[in-house]
């Protein structure tokens, strides 16, 4: 594992997706820059969820290749977070928002090895972060969403990677929860962190992000959100549908 | 009569109530993976498509004894996971559909083998057809060590890879970017769940076996919030649930041993689904007529 060797955090080179015949994202290039926000943006069904699994090899690329800090993701998967979608799990599962936290440890851990001191006063701390540490012993089917979502958030923290995925975290959110998972998003940028976020609100994208990749199946564009996140680019990307920047989905 | 003393005393019957014991030990805390991963009917087919298996693993070997039928019943179940995964991966067809197919085709295979077996000139020496609803009075001693011993170990397999299954129950996406081996590890809680089926043919049979799977875990999720605490809380319900039957059907004249351990553990279900605090269907319509109550005594305040 090394950060060394690239100035991008992710390089995806001639990437193709495709569920059965149809295909989901169609030759995609794109380099993340190392230590900067980056929002992904796109309709529905363009293929932002896909490129995320893709990246962290959960979906098999038809072609195309991903690298992270310059060499294959499966070398480089401790320092990779992942933040899924929410609705992703079944949260009436028997267990605590501490013990879902700490999970995050697991891969660190290694087998046999169960979670400690260590591991509990890391996940407090990242539930710190993301101001759930009063409800660390609730049962996580008691959670708003979110409350949910910032459970997920802080079990990535505790991974303490270097590039963090995150898939729809602001999806159907209370405001308390936005600004704590922007003020995480803040911290992790001032820690040289790279986060990358699938988004759907295009009104807080400049306010939030640094760079943005506009997806629809194919990149239609890509770069820093000043000079990228244009009326014409959104246009092409939502097929006309949003001069308002106000997308359906 | 039944008094407890026989417990200790008779001997038929501390052999078939220890193995019933110790099979509701094994399926009841491995059955809580299978229902948290919401694969509770996977049970059903693997019990069902060991059925061919013990037939074949007779006509091939011409042996009954236990291990030789057993372990024929244990390939089966597993060829009849690989179909059902199979089948859910290489075509459109969706998992409950391919465990519909894979459930009746393996079980009316095994029904005909048995049907063949039964022709045969030395049909009288088969007796397999014990294997369809199960006969816990032809447990011997060698039986029961065999429940215990093969338990014991996947018990010991589950405690040793606790927190990958339990995170790999959870969110298997997730723990497969954290690096752990998830196809392994699915493969692995599989094959517990395939051997502790096995080890309850005998004694519950293939028809009735997912019950001792699903029944204990569901009736355990009821009283608790946490995985560990279900997990021993199903081995305990399982247990009383093979006690109280072995028990039973060595009091009441002509009672099966199987269905009536089976019994006890839908009475614990249905006790735990209507008792339980806070998930419990009684306390759940006790506090829901306690908050109507007080919103009237609030809204008739509002208007006073």
């Amino acid at each position: 594992m090394s950060t060394n060797g690239s100035a991008h955090a992710i390089e995806v080179n001639d990437l193709t997706v495709a569920y059965h015949e149809t295909p989901v994202l169609w030759d995609v290039d794109w380099a993340v820059p190392a230590g900067v926000l980056t929002a992904i943006v796109g309709p529905n069904g363009a293929g932002k969820s896909t490129l995320m699994r893709a990246v962290l090899g959960l979906v098999r690329p038809a072609a195309g290749q991903v690298l992270v800090h310059g060499r294959p993701y499966a070398e480089q998967r401790r320092l990779v977070g992942y933040v899924p979608q929410r609705g992703s799990v079944d949260w009436d599962f028997p267990t605590s928002v501490l013990d879902v936290v700490m999970m995050g440890r697991y891969g660190a851990l290694g087998w046999l090895r169960r979670p400690g001191r260590r591991e509990r006063e890391l996940a407090l701390a990242a539930l710190r972060q993301v101001g759930m540490e009063a409800l660390r012993e609730r049962q996580i089917a008691q959670l708003s969403g979110g409350q949910q979502q910032r459970v997920f958030l802080a079990r990535a923290l505790v991974q303490d990677a270097s590039v963090y995925l995150m898939d729809e975290p602001f999806q159907g959110v209370d405001a308390q929860t936005e600004r704590a998972i922007v003020g995480v998003l803040q911290q992790l940028r001032a820690e040289g962190k790279t986060v990358v976020v699938v988004h759907h609100d295009l009104e807080t994208v400049p306010e939030y992000f640094d760079e943005v990749l506009l997806l629809n199946v194919r990149r239609i564009a890509a770069g820093p959100v000043a000079q990228v996140f244009t009326e014409a680019n959104l246009r092409r990307t939502y097929g006309g549908r949003t001069a308002a920047a106000h997308p359906l989905g | 009569m039944f008094s407890p003393s026989d417990l200790l005393f008779d001997y038929t019957l501390r052999t078939v109530a220890l193995g019933a014991v110790a099979l509701g030990v094994v399926s009841g805390s491995l059955g809580c993976f299978a229902v948290l991963r919401r694969q509770s009917l996977l049970g059903d087919a693997i019990s069902h498509a060991a059925l061919p298996g013990v037939a074949l693993a007779f006509l091939l070997t011409g042996s009954k004894a236990p291990t030789v039928l057993l372990l024929g019943a244990a390939l089966a179940g597993w060829l009849g996971t690989l179909a059902v995964l199979g089948i859910t991966r290489a075509s459109r067809v969706k998992q409950d559909s391919a465990l519909g197919i894979v459930l009746a085709v393996f079980f009316g295979f095994g029904l005909v083998l048995l049907t063949f077996i039964q022709k045969r000139p030395d049909a009288s020496q088969a007796g397999l057809d014990r294997f369809l609803f199960g006969q816990a009075a032809t447990l011997l001693p060698h039986d029961v060590a065999l429940i215990a011993g093969v338990g014991a170990a996947a018990l010991l397999v589950t405690a040793l890879g606790w927190k990958e299954f339990k995170l790999l129950t959870f969110d298997p996406a997730y723990a497969a970017t954290l690096g752990l081996p998830v196809r392994a590890l699915d493969v692995a809680l599989t094959s517990l769940l395939v051997v502790a089926i096995v080890l309850g043919l005998q004694t519950v049979g293939v028809v009735l076996m997912s019950a001792m799977v699903v029944a204990p875990a569901a009736a355990a999720r009821q009283w608790t919030d946490r995985m560990a605490t279900m997990l021993l809380l199903a081995a305990l319900f399982g247990a009383l649930a093979g006690l109280g039957g072995a028990v039973l059907s060595a009091t009441v004249p002509r009672l099966p041993t199987g269905p009536t351990i089976v019994l006890c553990l839908t009475a614990l279900v249905v006790a735990s689904l209507l008792l339980a605090p806070r998930r419990g269907v009684l306390w759940g319509a006790l506090r829901q007529r306690r908050s109507h109550r007080r919103l009237r005594a609030g809204a008739e305040e509002g208007s006073a």
